[in-house]
């Protein structure tokens, strides 16, 4: 099967700190990839290079068969890149429901004239996307939360939010940073099953996680970084037993 | 009412619209604008010149004025609205003295301190409004109109884009919104409102001059947005009710109304930071991790 997102090569520095080595590896369709490795060890650069949020030094992205290399994280949402955070950033004045019509900015229309004239197209646009945004937030189990400001949520729900958000751009690939980090065992357990859910519809995911028991439970393959280079990359069950990565994960040679 | 009282409340109303309008920019797509006053003079400016040298009516004056502060806006906008925070706020300062500037030089067109007097009052044709009454309810008619458009920008597609943009342009830019453009746009829109408002001021009180619209409209502003609550839609008409009555109440204490007036915005900064109305309006429970 031909690869969704495909990273060759990628390098990239920070001054003299070379975050991300040639890095490669690819993604393939309706599947779930895990990105992990220690912290520091380049995970959210790679994200940043690939949704175009920071340029590469060296090495080439590909999504969906087009070089992609370097384009700004606007055409990346438009091809069907969609990424959230590690720090969530939801707009928090605004209420949960307009959060994830935000989302849907992509799919509508509408600029100037259609604000202050609000056409019937106008109208019926935003009640389709309505409806599917508030199908969304039930499915995240937030439908009750629709009319209160995002900033008021609790700390996971702030997290689910975000992806509900992201799920509304209606991506090919998903990219989640940490999706896990702050949410108790049960919220952790519901994400895996949405995560899982949304893989079932078509849609592939490319998921940081510090959380092993989310990734050996839910990800088909999973990338293992350290300090900047690929230590590794197979199934759950190899990886586990990697000694590379176990390395990597005791702390055997490196220093404290 | 008295004609005095009417045209203090026609005044308030100017700097209503002027006010809504930078609210859309400020409250709710989160840019700082230092430099409304310029667009303000784009519109006094171009009515004063247009129907008074060149014998233009007063409405197409108006139009034209609005177009071409859009225009300005538009072409300060894309170089600097890439900055954010303080220099934002440098570079629309600049803008602000540099349109001061201007209205003293060119002095061919603007006839610098001097000033251009004997605008025609606003009308149609035969129409011509004369009295200060006339002027109240076209006015706040004008403001309920402003208001009621910039409701309708918030609570639309391009509202939301807007504020998210305040929310976070990060998180923006990963949904596909072209933070850039849409910033442009609110600038270019805010501009509109401050233009065809320095237009009125201009038809209202016959005569403009430099210091019409120096730096201390935008110190006004600020209040005015700040004290109304910024971000809210009646917020800057509240305002600017209360700000450009102000000197009118405190006409007894006229050696201490600079000193009353920073008094006001200290205790409501302190004390209400979401103005009036957001003491007013249902409060979020907490905002935890923002």
């Amino acid at each position: 099967m031909s690869a969704l997102l495909s990273v060759a090569s990628l390098t990239k520095s920070f001054g003299g700190l070379r975050a991300v080595r040639t890095v490669s590896f690819d993604v393939t369709a309706e599947s779930i990839t895990a990105l992990i490795g220690p912290n520091g060890a380049g995970k959210t650069t790679v994200f940043n290079l690939v949704s175009g949020f920071l340029r590469p030094d060296g090495g080439r992205v590909h999504f969906a068969g087009a070089n992609v290399t370097g384009r700004a994280p606007r055409e990346m949402a438009k091809l069907g890149l969609v990424r959230t955070f590690q720090r969530v950033q939801l707009f928090a004045d605004m209420t949960v429901l307009d959060n994830v019509l935000t989302g849907a900015h992509l799919h509508t229309r509408g600029g100037l004239p259609a604000a202050l004239f609000r056409p019937p197209a106008t109208r019926a646009e935003r009640a389709r996307v309505e409806t599917a945004a508030r199908r969304l937030l039930e499915r995240v189990g937030l439908g009750a939360r629709a009319s209160d400001p995002a900033g008021t949520l609790a700390f996971g729900q702030q997290r689910l939010l975000e992806i509900a958000r992201a799920l509304a751009a209606r991506p090919r690939l998903l990219l989640l940073d940490e999706p896990a980090a702050g949410l108790n065992p049960a919220e952790t357990q519901r994400l895996g099953a949405l995560i899982e859910s949304v893989r079932n519809e078509g849609l592939s995911v490319l998921f940081i996680e510090h959380d092993m028991n989310l990734v050996m439970t839910i990800a088909g393959r999973v990338v293992v970084l350290d300090f900047g280079e690929k230590i590794a990359e197979g199934a759950p069950d190899d990886i586990q037993r990697h000694p590379r990565v176990l390395e990597a994960y005791l702390g055997v040679e490196e220093p404290a | 009412m008295n004609d005095y009282i009417l045209t203090v409340l026609v005044l308030a109303g100017i700097y209503a619209i002027i006010a809504v309008g930078l609210n859309i920019f400020t409250g709710y797509t989160g840019q700082i604008s230092f430099g409304h006053n310029a667009f303000a003079a784009i519109g006094g400016y171009t009515s004063a010149i247009l129907t008074t040298d060149r014998g233009w009516p007063p409405l197409a004056a108006l139009f034209a004025g609005a177009l071409l502060a859009v225009v300005a806006a538009t072409l300060v906008g894309y170089p600097t609205l890439r900055l954010r925070g303080h220099y934002l706020a440098m570079a629309t300062l600049a803008l602000g003295l540099i349109s001061y500037v201007l209205s003293v030089q060119l002095e061919g067109l603007t006839r610098g301190f001097t000033g251009i007097s004997g605008i025609p009052p606003l009308g149609i044709g035969a129409l011509v409004m004369t009295t200060p009454r006339a002027y109240f309810v076209l006015v706040w008619l004008l403001v309920a109109a402003a208001a009621g458009s910039a409701w309708l920008i918030v609570h639309s597609r391009l509202g939301l884009s807007l504020r998210a943009i305040r929310g976070g342009e990060d998180a923006a830019r990963a949904l596909g919104i072209d933070v850039t453009r849409y910033k442009v746009q609110a600038l270019a829109i805010s501009a509109a409102y401050a233009s065809v408002a320095g237009s009125i001021f201009g038809h209202f009180v016959s005569y403009i001059s430099p210091e019409a619209f120096g730096l201390y409209m935008v110190v006004l502003l600020f209040t005015m947005l700040f004290v109304g609550g910024i971000g809210t839609t009646l917020g800057p008409v509240v305002g600017a009710l209360v700000i450009g009555s102000l000197p009118e109440v405190l006409s007894g204490f006229k050696d201490y109304r600079e000193l009353i007036y920073a008094a006001v915005l200290i205790v409501i900064l302190l004390f209400a930071p979401r103005g009036v109305l957001g003491l007013v309006a249902r409060r979020p429970a907490a905002r935890p991790g923002t």
